[in-house]
């Protein structure tokens, strides 16, 4: 889930090392323990990925991305990807902008409605869209008179990915923009700054590191997503197969040194991920505190 | 520059806010507007700003009309409750940023920011973010910055609500003697009484979207328009009294009817030095017992207790208090000196009177 704007509890002082008054052997039980876990069932297969890949060398690794298909379903990863996350960003900016600085009727809904992919299973949102858009779903001959082909095709490829990673950005920047509050936009515009002005100088700074963070949780589930792609994308060979997609069909033809090679580039991005989200959750943090502290309480000196 | 309200009224939603609202602010004036919370005050300086929109009635700024004149373009200064200072811009930075959007020439800008930075003590702290100043810092790069434009108004919005007490005090002087150097017409909005008395040369009072007072802090004070304004200003004690046999009571305490029918019951009002208290306990007419002594620093707040049990709060001066020789728990006489009849509605306050010589029984006055 998105909405991680908690204390982090393992950043706590470094002045209290130890928790807690309980003997070295119970720890090191513990420790063990979830270190056991982690290894079994987070290390050891990610391991194992990279492991299978690589097992026929290198050459056969970096060669099996190098197939036509793979490439292809590479270059179909890449476009729903950068079609749904800009998208999504700006949506997720105004959703949030909406909910955070304004009263209406339906706030609520909105807000239960961002959440909406979130709580649906990515296999129906897939069903969805074949019903509405498919051959004999309800615009689907309208459709077809036209010559526009949705589902099994790239477009609704990119349907799918967009809903699926609609909540991240708005999800992210709602608690963020609530704590904020709306007086440093009303400050800016008794200054004289027009709306546009108002929200690229005074809020899009103050949430950057929120939105940011947004994005790239947006992205890794764009990149990853499976399951409402799958259902919608016909899996024809070198047109609709995502990398996720591929991955599943070159495992199905017994080709593991391939398909551990696309899941070995995947596992990497999501270290990559992990490791700017983790930095960023940081920065985020900080973000947030600063929301929460800067108006009232005159601390230090 | 002048402010002009005519006949303004807001409403949000079902809730009147403010209710035909009529005021002039002069040229160079420091008003204070003044009221408790929901009473409609902070309504009318966001409608000056242009930040709401009254639902009826004219705002004249210098003779035109503004109503449809957006906030960005009616030349105010405004200073936010919370400061409302930008987080991820330098104190410099925050300062400037009206000056940037105006798009003045930037060696102008580095001018007019040196200038407010040394003008309200800020020197120094000028790369500085808002989390690393203080409440007091803060609260002056706030008016700083609302200042560079060089706004025809200023308006405040409780600007002294979120700094502790000695440096509400500083912010205080220093806002009186900016307002004496700079002389940009100023509206704030408080809900303390003793800081509207001390800061501003009028102040307009509301109450409940209504406007009760308007006139200078001693004009308010002495003269206080209805029984609303002469309690928020602390001026007032109030007694409800019982008509019996021609006489009002309340417990052994009698005043007379003032007309009032039997049965029915009578209102009075007193300001709180408007008791004379005396060791002697056959100078006055009552009797009680000094329960507690609150020193406020010159003035003190005594709690009277009669035989009854009636408890009556009054206002003695130190020296006084010395000069009579009182202390806590000692048996003392009293009498109200004046006070004033209260009508039910609580329009127009009656004069006072006198209690010394209206008193029923025995005249040993002063």
């Amino acid at each position: 889930m998105a909405g991680t704007t908690q204390k982090r509890w393992t950043s706590g002082n470094a002045k209290s090392r130890r928790g807690t008054e309980d003997p070295w052997y119970i720890r090191w039980i513990l420790i063990g323990i979830a270190g056991f876990f982690a290894g079994v069932f987070l290390v050891l297969p990610l391991a194992n990925v990279f492991g299978q890949a690589f097992a026929k060398g290198w050459q056969a690794a970096f060669g099996s991305l190098a197939d036509p298909d793979t490439i292809a379903a590479t270059k179909l990863t890449a476009l729903a990807t950068l079609v749904s996350v800009p998208l999504n960003t700006v949506f997720g900016v105004a959703a949030a902008w909406l909910i955070a600085k304004f009263e209406f009727r339906g706030k609520a809904i909105l807000t239960t409605l961002i959440d909406l992919p979130f709580s649906v299973s990515p296999v129906v949102t897939g069903l969805v869209y074949v019903l509405l858009f498919g051959l004999r779903g309800y615009f689907g001959p309208w459709l077809d008179q036209y010559d526009i082909q949705i589902i099994f095709a790239v477009p609704g490829i990119v349907l799918a990915t967009i809903f699926v990673t609609f909540p991240f950005v708005a999800r992210e920047l709602i608690p963020l923009m609530q704590a904020q509050g709306s007086d440093q936009e009303q400050a800016a515009l008794t200054l004289g700054a027009t709306g546009w002005q108002t929200f690229w100088h005074v809020t899009l700074p103050s949430i950057k590191w929120g939105l940011l963070y947004g994005v790239i949780l947006c992205t890794a589930r764009a990149v990853g997503e499976f399951g409402a792609v799958s259902v919608v994308s016909g899996h024809i060979t070198g047109v609709t197969d995502t990398l996720p997609l591929r991955i599943e069909k070159l495992d199905k033809e017994y080709n593991s040194v391939a398909a551990f090679s696309i899941a070995a580039l995947l596992a990497v991005l999501a270290l990559l991920t992990l490791g700017l989200k983790t930095w960023l959750e940081h920065r985020q943090q900080r973000e947030l505190d600063l929301a929460q502290t800067s108006s009232d309480s005159p601390d230090e000196h | 520059m002048s402010i002009e309200l005519r006949n303004i009224s807001k409403r949000f939603g079902d809730v009147a806010a403010v209710q035909n609202v009529s005021f002039k602010v002069a040229e160079g004036e420091l008003v204070a507007l003044l009221g408790p919370s929901g009473g409609g005050k902070t309504t009318v300086l966001r409608m000056i700003a242009g930040l709401e929109q009254p639902t009826e009635g004219d705002i004249l700024i210098r003779g035109q009309r503004v109503n449809d004149v957006s906030v960005q373009k009616r030349n105010i200064g405004f200073v936010f409750q919370g400061y409302a200072l930008f987080k991820t811009m330098s104190v410099a930075d925050n300062i400037a940023f009206g000056l940037k959007i105006k798009k003045w020439p930037q060696a102008e800008i580095n001018d007019r920011v040196a200038e407010l930075l040394k003008l309200f003590g800020l020197d120094g702290l000028g790369k500085r973010f808002p989390h690393q100043l203080s409440g007091g810092q803060r609260q002056r790069v706030a008016i700083a910055r609302s200042l560079a434009p060089k706004p025809s108004v200023l308006l405040l919005d409780e600007p002294f609500g979120a700094v502790d007490a000695k440096i509400r005090q500083e912010l205080r002087d220093w806002l009186v003697h900016l307002h004496d150097e700079l002389s940009v017409t100023t509206v704030f909005v408080t809900h303390d009484q003793e800081e509207a008395m001390e800061v501003s040369n009028r102040i307009v009072i509301f109450s409940r979207g209504n406007l009760e007072q308007i006139g200078a802090p001693q004009q308010v004070y002495e003269q206080p328009s209805n029984e609303f304004v002469a309690r928020f200003i602390g001026v007032l004690n109030v007694l409800e009294l019982r008509v019996e046999n021609g006489v009002a009571r309340l417990h052994e305490l009698t005043f007379p009817s003032h007309g009032v029918a039997d049965g029915a019951s009578l209102r009075i009002g007193f300001r709180p030095y408007a008791i004379q208290i005396s060791p002697q306990l056959s100078e006055y007419r009552y009797r009680a017992t000094l329960r507690h002594v609150y020193f406020l620093g010159v003035q003190l707040r005594l709690e009277l207790e009669t035989p009854s049990g009636l408890t009556l709060r009054t206002r003695i001066t130190k020296d006084e208090f010395v000069r009579l020789g009182l202390a806590e728990d000692q048996q003392i006489s009293f009498q109200i000196r004046e006070y004033r009849v209260l009508s039910r509605d609580g329009f127009a306050l009656n004069p006072e009177v006198s209690a010394v010589h209206q008193a029923p029984s025995i005249g040993e006055g002063i």
